[in-house]
């Protein structure tokens, strides 16, 4: 049989979720085609602000041709589809390209509403749902000093914010009483007004725009109905979207009375080789404007296309969609749930303003008290997800319903009952559809931590606001599983690695015997001696080979250089910055020489070099220290690398200094110990060819400063960093790197990379922030203190070593004699060594006797 | 008690001293490497213990256990292969991670402040 070839018209977020789906399982089965008006496949529409704060197209982009490419997915960009036959089965594009379909799928979208103002149709006015509107936004803002967005709502007050980060002086023109009309009820409308206007966004409501004519001071000036005016050098519509349904109208699909293609519960049209989905689809006479429920539609119509076969034969329809909403607008958080507006009969209303703090909760509750029904949020979501699930799942409430709006107290669990109560079926995170018991099954098969348990179930993965309760949901189901959740180090310590360092640093515990008396058992393991070698360092930094210390270090900090696989060290030594002269070039190549070492460039701007013996070690760094190179710290649970590029020193593209910073704070953090092994770059622009977005700490220069990225990772887990703060000076970046770095240090568990760290923080990216930009929790002055110890403490600790007889006594591979290891046999690979011995895979058994 | 027949049969080999506590170094002994550790903590009432064993990594066929980290389970005492932390047991050379793979033990003393390996 030959495949069913199947046609996508529109590969927004929607579309593409729909091919992704159906590829997924069934690529073999399908063929499938998707054109895009659009110049670029799918990007993340919710996130488009963010094209203004570092994120670019690609960062944006759901896919790249090459993956479709690899999925057999054939698709055309710059292609609109503009006619439908039904008859015939055919669709035609806009160049005149006529193509089959077994089955069509519309996920043509929206278009932004913009009513009918005399004087729309000028230059520098626009609309605000595409990264081409964006570019053409931004182009405006340049020649203009003043933006108004024309609109209100959510998608409006996105748009605002994307013109204050533009630098513009902003407005907003709502035509009802109050912002965020759909969502909001007066009393959150106008805290939320209070806040906004706080930030310098200038709002007026209750204004019918008339006109748009050429301004005195500005460019235009609006007139509104009122007699009111205003001037501005650049408008941004956003007036609401209308469903994109003109080419279902060519193919004379039934369509609703206000537009929006009519679906069943398959996203059948009334043609049934024709879906549906998304944006431009009507179910039950009802547009959703939302990504949850458009994807919920896309897994309906792939379910139903392959007769139930996908989603493990579970029958997935799409049944209407919650419209409950949480986010952040211009820094404020706001949420609305279910029945915000008490529109339910009889039912009663219950709000608690602090205005000191800027927080309005209201909740709207059956008529007998028992049932939560809706709710309005402005200034602090966090009851969102709880009270969410008591809506949706219809959880009677164990106190009276005032108690969910009051702050706890006495650490009673407030109303909802917990995480106990909700339902299997409760759905834990909107946006990727994963239920309470899709985590629990997940935590079940050894998912047992927030970074695993997004990567095979995706929750949280989407906007991220579910994570703190699906946090709940683990920990709840550790809990049942009787893993009671165990941080234990290791068998000698019940202590987590976190508690461990609390100890150490209050008691001032300095040695090993010392913290085993305090809180341990036994006399330690290949798991906690470098545990806490390493968190004596991070707190004390006395030297790694101390008399304590020495039986506690791995072997690669014990003799300073790292082992490989035949007993043989490499040597890395430092190269700040990845800058070097050529006579320390020259110095490297002839120590290689005369030692008959390997050398490789590394991926972090170094030099490597293998094979050295550890005889040989302390000879070769006397000569690398008296020319003035230190450690590397290659060895080491430390700072690595700063990698950089030559920036305005040399580059025509360059905006910032970029090799002095990354030199700057490679010194500046050279040898602090950390849980894991820690890398930097500095770009000296956005071309970003240092790969800083690839590190732990990845520093972007701006032409206002720097933007600070965190928590990025190469390796086997490559994750993206994430902006942590943008256009920030010299002082901050250092100041901001000192406390997030040192925050790591104290918290993370053993071995825990950053990227993982800052995953299983609760509240994650937003949390960070709050430490550290706004000392939630009143250490930075600590977390300060700490990394200037460091700092002023440092040595490089080959230098002491050299210096001391004693210690030297181990750089010996005999202890009796002045012999080789025989058993150190190079061959020649390319012109340089290579290890020879051979690894032996039945493992020759010696026993001696005795 | 150093008899002459003692002194045959135990060799020389470095002080105590050169062998910091809880760590181990390498003997060359007999045409073999021998990798000795210096055990001491409170634990074991901060006397000096000493332990032999080969010096081979049977995982990686290098000479390596005497750089591998002492460690401590049920009062037996291990070395971690600094290569790929396989457990041998210091007293049996017994594998812990890995039962058909032993590696062989050597008896070992410390006289007058020496650390002694027996010969046969």
């Amino acid at each position: 049989m030959s495949k069913q070839k199947i046609v996508v018209v529109g590969n927004g977020m929607v579309g593409h979720h729909f091919i992704d789906q159906l590829a997924k399982d069934f690529s073999d089965d399908y063929q499938i085609v998707t054109f895009a008006e659009e110049s670029r496949l799918a990007y993340d529409r919710v996130m488009l602000t963010s094209y203004y704060t570092g994120n670019s197209a690609d960062d944006l982009a759901l896919t790249t041709p090459d993956a479709y490419d690899a999925q057999g997915i054939e698709y055309h960009i710059n292609e609109k589809i503009t006619s439908l036959d039904r008859h015939n089965k055919t669709v035609t594009s806009a160049s005149g390209k006529t193509i089959t379909y077994d089955k069509l799928v519309l996920a043509t979208g929206s278009f932004p509403f913009v009513p009918p103002v005399p004087g729309k149709d000028q230059p520098n006015i626009h609309v605000y749902r595409t990264l081409e509107d964006l570019d053409q936004i931004a182009d405006s803002a340049k020649t203009s000093k003043i933006g108004v967005v024309i609109g209100g709502g959510l998608l409006g007050l996105e748009a605002a914010n994307a013109l204050k980060q533009l630098g513009l002086e902003t407005h907003v023109v709502e035509f009802a009483p109050r912002l965020m009309a759909v969502q909001l009820d007066d009393g959150g409308g106008a805290l939320l007004r209070s806040k906004i206007s706080e930030l310098g966004v200038t709002v007026h409501t209750e204004k019918n725009t008339k006109e748009i004519v050429a301004g005195e001071t500005c460019r235009y000036r609006m007139n509104f109905a009122d007699g009111s005016f205003l001037e501005t050098d650049t408008i941004v519509f956003s007036a609401g979207i209308r469903p994109q349904d003109h080419l279902a109208r060519t193919g004379d699909l039934t369509l609703g009375e206000r537009g929006g293609i009519s679906i069943d519960d398959h996203c059948l049209t009334n043609d049934h080789d024709i879906y549906a989905i998304g944006e431009c689809a009507l179910w039950d006479n009802k547009i959703f404007g939302l990504i949850a429920p458009g994807y919920a539609m896309a897994k309906a119509a792939v379910s139903h296309l392959t007769e139930r076969r996908a989603f493990k034969g579970k029958e997935v329809d799409f049944k209407g969609a919650d419209m409950s909403t949480k986010l952040k607008l211009l820094g404020v958080e706001v949420a609305s749930i279910g029945d915000a507006h008490g529109n339910t009969p009889d039912a009663q209303v219950y709000s608690f303003i602090d205005s000191s703090a800027g927080i309005y909760k209201k909740i709207v509750v059956s008529s007998d008290s028992k049932f939560l029904l809706g709710a309005v949020l402005v200034g602090d979501s966090s009851d969102y997800g709880q009270w969410l699930q008591l809506v949706l799942n219809k959880i009677e409430l164990s106190q009276a319903p005032e108690c969910l709006l009051l702050p706890e107290m006495d650490g009673e669990a407030s109303a909802g009952g917990g995480i106990d109560a909700l339902p299997p079926s409760a759905q834990i995170c909107s946006c990727l559809d994963v239920s309470k018991q899709d985590i629990c099954d997940a935590v079940d098969g050894g998912a047992q931590d927030i970074a695993t348990l997004k990567s095979c179930t995706g929750a949280g993965t989407g906007c991220g606001g579910c994570v703190p309760l699906l946090t709940q949901v683990l920990n709840a189901q550790l809990c049942q599983l009787g893993v009671s959740v165990d941080n234990s180090l290791c068998r000698h310590f019940s202590h987590s690695r976190q508690e461990l360092f609390d100890i150490i640093r209050v008691k001032e515990i300095r040695n090993f015997d010392a913290l085993l008396s305090e809180c341990g058992t036994g006399d330690g393991c290949e798991i906690c001696k470098p545990a806490a070698a390493n968190m004596f360092a991070s707190l004390w930094n006395d030297h790694v080979l101390a008399t304590e210390l020495v039986g506690l270090q791995d072997t690669n900090d014990n003799f300073h250089a790292n082992m490989q696989k035949d007993g043989t060290y490499s040597i890395v030594p430092r190269i700040p910055g990845g800058e070097i002269t050529p006579d320390h070039l020259i110095l490297i190549g002839e120590i290689a020489k005369e030692y008959n070492l390997y050398t490789k460039i590394t991926g972090g701007q170094r030099i490597d070099l293998f094979g050295a013996q550890l005889h040989e070690l302390p000879i070769i760094w006397k000569k690398m220290v008296d020319a003035g190179l230190e450690t590397g710290h290659a060895y080491g649970k430390s700072l690595r690398t700063v990698k950089s590029c030559v920036g305005t020193n040399w580059c025509r593209f360059g905006v910032q200094d970029s090799t002095s910073m990354a030199i700057l704070i490679e010194k500046r953090y050279r040898g602090v110990r950390s849980p894991h092994k820690v890398k930097m770059a500095v770009s000296g622009c956005a071309r970003e060819c240092a790969e800083a977005q690839s590190k732990d700490f990845g520093i972007i220069a701006t032409d206002k400063g720097w933007n600070l990225y965190v928590a990025g990772n190469g390796g086997m887990r490559p994750r993206h960093a994430d902006l942590f703060a943008s256009d920030i000076d010299d002082a901050t970046l250092l100041r901001y790197i000192d406390i997030i770095f040192m925050f790591y240090v104290r918290t993370a568990d053993r071995l825990q990379r950053t990227s993982v760290w800052m995953e299983n923080l609760e509240g994650g990216l937003d949390y960070l922030k709050d430490v550290v930009i706004n000392d939630k929790l009143k250490i930075n002055d600590q977390l300060l203190d700490q990394m200037q110890h460091l700092i002023d403490t440092y040595q490089c600790e080959w230098k002491t070593t050299i210096n001391d007889p004693q210690r030297l006594k181990r750089f010996n591979h005999f202890i009796n004699s002045k012999q080789l290891d025989d058993n150190v046999i190079f061959t020649d690979v390319r012109g340089q060594i290579s290890p020879a011995n051979k690894v032996s895979n039945a493992v020759e058994i010696a026993h001696a006797v005795n | 008690m150093n008899t002459v027949a003692e002194q045959q049969t135990w060799l020389d080999i470095c002080a105590l001293n050169d062998i910091p506590p809880n760590t181990g170094v390498c003997a060359q002994f007999n045409g073999q490497q021998v990798a000795i550790f210096h055990l001491s903590s409170s634990k074991l009432g901060n006397v000096s213990l000493v332990k032999a064993v080969s010096n081979l990594d049977p995982f990686s066929d290098a000479n390596v256990l005497s750089r591998g980290l002492i460690s401590e389970n049920d009062d037996i005492y291990y070395v971690a292969s600094p290569l790929l932390k396989q457990l041998f047991n210091l007293d049996t050379g017994l594998c812990a991670t890995d039962e058909n793979v032993s590696i062989a033990t050597y008896h070992v003393r410390v006289s007058d402040g020496l650390v002694q390996l027996r010969r046969s």
